[in-house]
């Protein structure tokens, strides 16, 4: 399949990315391109000109620093992966990366495509949500910063404007965290993806933020199990998990999985992502 | 039409191409390097996988513009002519093979996963193997044939 005619530009630095995309008219970022090629081959998606920033000096890579960990855009599946550090401070977030895709997919994906494409089944956007982490974007009129839980807005629609790039993910790392989904078995998309960080003291959950994917329009928190999990010890995480889809509402439905059966796995992953977090 | 320059199978190819020419038709067109197949072409079978920069990517996701200035390794490259890559030669001892379609990227797969993980178990070449799909075997003789390569790679993998 041959997408259509399109200029090409290799961008320098994130500055040159955004002025090559202003003045292009009609371009897109490219950097693994494994959820734009596809939508290219099949003519879904027909830019102009494809601006690269897979080669952008710093735009990649894995840092800490005060406490924070900051994932560059370009940043590939593998490398998360890989990373000691995230395996380390922030199992979780490692451990989602291996479960996307597969092998040649985790080696071409980058984080930032992932989050900016927003595939209402990729498994990023409930990590990012879970770990309540910030999208760091530039554009033409400078930089600024959005919550995940404000980014994803509905149906591959972002809080990304015009001629925006994402440069990193930043967030504070949870070690009490863990990720679980239904895999569709054949390109391993999450039919239902839950990612769960909670802050364990004593054996208890003094509180739990929780990432959903893979259900609904777009990656959602679940406020009403964050809440019924608070204060909770191990043995009752499996009731406050059972009303996991209580408050879910327009659930997905596709040849892979009907809403019903997508509602009843939501506590079942729930519960598995919540019991992985506590084993940690 | 752009100048790219790939260096295929340790060789510097340099040709124009419409920016997009996808990188397994550049191989096989440009190159007439047609080990490298193409099968689904929507990014799923695993059938045109080749190491870009020694890491396993499908190239029909990839243009060739994207691999300008990288190392492409095909299974024509794996191993001098007239001899066998381990990795090969696992799937020649072990028939890994019925049709051969889905075989240069099973190879490629292979290559990938014996390097991060010289000594997989048998649910970790499963996994390694995730992104090829095969219509024949159903996969048993290709995974014993990447248990014989990982046996007998020794200083010859890569």
């Amino acid at each position: 399949m041959i997408p259509v005619a399109f200029e090409y530009q290799r961008a320098t630095s994130v500055d040159d990315a955004i002025a090559k995309l202003a003045a292009s008219g009609g371009g897109k970022f490219i950097a693994g391109g494994h959820s734009l090629v596809p939508l290219m081959k099949l003519r879904l998606s027909e830019p102009a000109q494809l601006i690269d920033i897979a080669r952008i000096p710093g735009l990649s890579g894995i840092r800490a620093s005060g406490g924070r960990i900051a994932i560059g855009a370009t940043t590939t599946h593998y490398e998360i992966a890989a990373s000691p550090l995230l395996r380390d401070q922030c199992p979780m977030m490692a451990e989602a990366a291996t479960e996307i895709g597969d092998p040649q997919v985790r080696n071409r994906g980058t984080i930032g495509g992932s989050i900016a494409h927003a595939d209402p089944a990729a498994d990023f956007p409930a990590v990012v949500l879970a770990l309540d982490a910030d999208i760091v974007l530039k554009g033409p009129t400078g930089a600024r910063t959005v919550k995940a839980s404000a980014f994803f807005r509905g149906f591959y629609d972002v809080d990304l404007g015009a001629g925006e790039l994402i440069t990193a993910i930043q967030f504070a790392p949870v070690k009490s965290a863990g990720y679980a989904k239904l895999r569709q078995r054949a390109s391993h998309y999450a039919v239902v993806g839950v990612a769960a960080a909670l802050e364990v003291s004593g054996g208890v959950i003094r509180s739990a933020r929780v990432g959903l994917t893979g259900a609904t329009t777009h990656a959602v928190r679940l406020t009403s199990l964050e809440a019924a999990l608070a204060g909770k010890r191990a043995d009752a995480v499996a009731a406050a998990c059972a009303g996991a889809a209580n408050d879910v509402a327009d659930v997905n439905a596709d040849l892979h999985a009907s809403a019903d059966y997508r509602k009843a796995m939501i506590p079942v992953f729930a519960r598995r992502a919540v019991e992985r977090a506590l084993a940690r | 039409m752009v100048p790219i320059a790939i260096t295929v199978n340790g060789k510097l190819r340099k040709a124009h191409v419409e920016p997009r020419t996808l990188l397994v038709h550049f191989l096989r067109e440009h190159l007439n390097l047609t080990g490298t197949h193409v099968g689904c072409d929507t990014s799923q079978c695993g059938a045109c996988t080749v190491l870009v920069d020694g890491r396993s990517a499908k190239s029909c996701t990839l243009f060739a513009v994207q691999a300008d200035g990288s190392e492409v390794t095909t299974v024509e490259g794996l191993a001098p002519e007239g001899q066998l890559h381990p990795v090969q030669q696992g799937f020649w001892e072990e028939h890994g093979l019925q049709c051969g379609y889905c075989t240069p990227g099973m190879i490629m797969s292979a290559v990938n996963l014996l390097k991060d993980n010289p000594a997989p178990s048998e649910s970790q070449i499963r996994e390694g193997i995730a992104g090829n799909l095969c219509r024949c075997t159903g996969y048993q003789h290709i995974v014993t044939a990447i248990q014989h390569a990982a046996r007998h790679s020794g200083k010859a993998a890569r």
